[in-house]
């Protein structure tokens, strides 16, 4: 491997795992935020115990994200210098914003939230966490918008004495048409991550006999959530699709290995091949007519560029080179994730159907699915983030500068893994760490509603917490 | 070839200053409260009282630190891909050290076992010095210079950086930042802890004052006696010598007097770099200088307008939130049955309030 490989290892790896955490603590702050909501207007005890309860998948979840996101911001510095070089004057600014605007806000009011119950007034305790999640949500914006200005660069012009790209204009890089749709597929792609987190967990509660009622009310808010947000994700990605065909044409015709340029293209739902840049031919490839067409260009026998047509042209804008990604990849990533989130509007209009039967309880192999179900959303958006990224290769930043030529040159190859090493091993114990305190918490399982207030005691308790220590420190 | 930085840079590199300045004023306690947490605390309550003074706020805190990055990327990128390239070994062990810390408050309470719970204590402790430490030494390393040619490009190994004048800047953010804790805890506890908290400060203040003091007269002799750095040093080290003469009397002056001290340092340390971003040690003409390794003025501009708007917006909430929590924790809080948030409820004296055994299961974690 090569410093330049060493590097792209080390960021694929750290970014994939804290890429865990990030969407299930964005859509786990909503619907705590949610359920918290909920009790505050209603004044029911049993949203008081879901806020609880998720509450704590929250903030394990928020913890890792929290600690690999430094990670994430220091090593544009340390691994990829002659990147931040070139594009800091642009790409800087939404980071900085970020931390400014959104880092502060949803850590400074995660720490009045954990520990703020019974010290603040209810309604104010109820601002700070939806703060949180706004928090979150911002945050979010601005780094895609970073990352859709490296997919489809604009609002800059490039200093060919500094050898840099110069930011132009930021209202047009923080209202890029790029970042405009990755925005929304992202977050409702995370209230989907969270529905199944939900959905799953209380299924596997169903499946030990203990569906209480915050099982059932959890169920009830959950599905819905769920099913609509993946439905958004889908239809977020489809325009995604046709903006990619005009932006990133090459990335749309990798993700079907489509060779040439076609009129009323096929999708391709399976096909094998070796995962080579040119596999040169499928066998067995299952096909879609007319469906790639629809998804690249929204008409029935719209013209989709071909690898090769692509490649070519490339090559009279850019000089000689090879412009494709690796087919292998992107093909199945590409697939991956399209097919994750089938099986979880699947899995989620099941559960849809069997609650309306009040037959949640009862239906066993839902309860095992939706079990299994929790990792669907992972899949997914890793199989995005690699399809997006992986695609737009050999391009660091699309069509001005190349991968190749972004690495820090004074890195040598031990450093990079000796330290890629050293973020497996502790991600590594940070995974064993966190997935079993929360497979001790779904074990373990909501608490219980409380004993009927004693004789005499005329009002309702107040809904002040139990000293719930998970929940602080 | 060196040019003098304009309105913008100057104005973009003191605010990063200040973002410095603040991450190690606020975390600097944090630091010192970390290392002390299996020291000062004797048994499970007086060590959750202490993990309590700075549960709320640490990770506000470290934000501090991650929009000084952000803000040196957005202004600086030259500086930012030079300093974080060059010093890759070192930043690792920072931000392991920042991991093991983050997750160490964390996951400290989700688990009632005596041995996980000291497991996490420990890891506190050593996680939260050896930041301390380090991040005494970068700073060294980032003031003093580093091997660099003139292609702004690092070449430095680990161990290169580890010279006595750096260890000594690592010795001194690492007992200025204990002393800051335990001035901290002298705030923010009482009874018994805040006597031992007390105590620390005592012992460890004249450390920190005569390594500092040292550390700052190597400085200004590096510097040439540059007239403003010798001026801040002397300010620095008359703000960290006054702090034992005030432990007696008033808390909140000696947390105050290890705040001034914290702050003049890094300021004195930031003069002593201005109008370099990253000097070099192989040759002065090789100094990557601020005006080179900045941004586009528009850049700054914009960056300027968001810092109007948002620094004070995050002031202020910031402020409220150490507001929110100023009670004085103790042993006694968080010591059987009681809760802290049962405390707090006695303390506000919010009427009907339900004391933490009553109705529902005893706390299953004291």
């Amino acid at each position: 491997m090569t410093t330049l490989d060493l590097a792209r290892t080390q960021f694929g790896v750290t970014t994939l795992f804290h890429f865990i955490f990030v969407p299930m603590s964005i859509g786990l702050a909503v619907f705590v935020a949610l359920c918290q909501t909920l009790h505050y207007r209603t004044g029911r005890e049993v949203y008081l115990r879901m806020t609880r309860f998720w509450g704590k998948f929250l903030l394990i979840s928020m913890a890792i994200g929290v600690v690999t996101g430094i990670v994430q911001e220091f090593q544009f510095g340390m691994n990829w210098s002659l990147y931040s070089k070139y594009v800091g004057d642009i790409f800087g600014a939404p980071l900085a914003m970020e931390a400014l605007i959104a880092f502060f806000l949803e850590s400074t009011f995660i720490g009045l939230w954990i520990f703020g119950w019974g010290r603040l007034s209810p309604k104010l305790h109820l601002v700070t966490i939806w703060c949180v999640a706004i928090g979150t949500m911002i945050s979010a914006y601005f780094i895609l918008a970073a990352n859709s200005w490296m997919q489809h660069p604009v609002g800059y012009a490039v200093n060919h004495v500094s050898h840099r790209a110069e930011l132009k204009d930021i209202f047009a890089v923080l209202t890029n048409s790029t970042v405009l749709l990755a925005f929304p597929h992202t977050i409702f792609g995370a209230f989907a991550t969270a529905a199944m987190l939900v959905v799953g967990i209380c299924a596997f509660q169903l499946l030990r006999k203990r569906g209480g009622d915050v099982v059932a009310r959890s169920m009830r808010l959950a599905l819905p959530i769920g099913t609509v947000a993946v439905i958004l994700t889908m239809i977020f990605g489809h325009f995604q699709g046709i903006l990619m065909e005009t932006q990133q044409p090459m990335k749309m015709a990798s993700a079907e290995v489509l060779y040439n340029t076609k009129n009323g293209a096929s999708f391709s739902i399976f096909a094998t091949g070796s995962f080579t840049r040119f596999p040169g031919h499928l066998s067995a490839d299952l096909r879609i007519p007319h469906a790639l067409s629809i998804l690249a260009t929204a008409s029935w026998n719209g013209k989709v560029d071909g690898i090769r047509q692509i490649q070519a042209s490339e090559v009279t804008k850019h000089g000689p080179g090879n412009y494709t990604p690796i087919l292998g990849v992107t093909y199945w990533t590409f697939r991956l994730m399209i097919g994750a989130a089938t099986l979880m509007l699947l899995l989620m209009l099941a559960g849809f159907v069997f609650q309306r039967r009040k037959s949640l309880d009862r239906a066993r192999w839902f309860q095992r699915l939706a079990i299994v179900g929790i990792f669907l959303p992972i899949l997914a958006n890793w199989t995005g983030w690699i399809f997006t990224e992986m695609g737009r290769q050999p391009w660091v930043v699309y069509g001005l500068l190349k991968t190749s030529a972004a690495n820090s040159p004074n890195v040598a190859s031990g450093d990079i893994i000796a330290t890629l090493a050293g973020y497996i091993l502790i991600y590594g114990v940070l995974i064993v760490i966190g997935g079993w305190l929360m497979f001790r918490e779904i074990k373990h399982g909501p608490e219980p509603p409380p004993p009927p207030p004693a004789e005499g005691v005329l009002e309702e308790l107040p809904l002040a917490p139990n000293p719930d220590l998970v929940l602080s420190y | 070839m060196h040019t003098d930085p304009d309105f913008l840079q100057t104005l973009w590199f003191v605010l990063i200053g200040v973002l410095w300045v603040g991450y190690f004023t606020l975390e600097g306690f944090d630091f010192g409260v970390g290392m002390l947490v299996r020291g000062l605390g004797r048994d499970k309550a007086e060590r959750r009282a202490l993990i309590h003074t700075i549960g709320p706020v640490w990770d506000g805190n470290e934000v501090w630190l991650l929009t000084a990055g952000g803000a040196t990327f957005a202004a600086f990128p030259s500086w930012y891909a030079t300093t974080f390239s060059g010093f890759y070994l070192a930043l690792f062990l920072v931000l392991a050290a920042l991991i093991v810390r983050g997750v160490s408050f964390e996951f400290w309470g989700k688990v009632a076992s005596e041995r996980w719970r000291t497991t996490w204590e420990w890891a506190m402790c050593i996680s939260s010095g050896a930041a301390a430490l380090l991040f005494g030494v970068a700073w060294a390393n980032f003031v003093a210079g580093v091997p660099m040619g003139p292609d702004h490009v690092i070449h430095a190994s680990l161990f290169d950086l580890l010279h006595p004048y750096a260890l000594l800047g690592g010795l001194v953010t690492l007992t200025l930042f204990l002393t800051h804790g335990a001035n901290f805890l002298r705030l923010r506890t009482k009874g018994e802890l805040a006597d031992r908290a007390t105590t620390v400060a005592h012992r460890v203040a004249p450390v920190a004052a005569a390594l500092m003091v040292g550390f700052l007269i190597w400085t200004a002799s590096d510097q040439s006696w540059d007239a403003v750095v010798v001026v801040l040093s002397i300010l620095a080290a008359v703000a960290v010598v006054l702090v034992p003469t005030v432990l007696e009397r008033n808390p909140t002056q000696a947390f105050g007097g290890t705040t001034a001290a914290i702050a003049l340092l890094f300021v004195a340390l930031l003069a002593a770099l201005f109008p370099n971003a990253v000097p070099s040690s192989t040759n002065h003409l090789f100094d990557l200088q601020l005006s080179a390794a900045s941004s586009t003025s528009y850049t700054l501009t914009v960056m300027t307008v968001v810092a109007v708007i948002f620094v004070p917006i995050v002031l202020a909430y910031t402020a409220w939130a150490y507001w929110v929590f100023r009670h004085r924790l103790g042993r006694d809080d968080f010591d059987g049955p009681m809760t802290p948030i049962a405390v707090m409820e006695h303390k506000l004296g919010t009427p009907g309030a339900p004391s933490a055994g009553s109705g529902a299961k005893p706390p299953t974690v004291v």
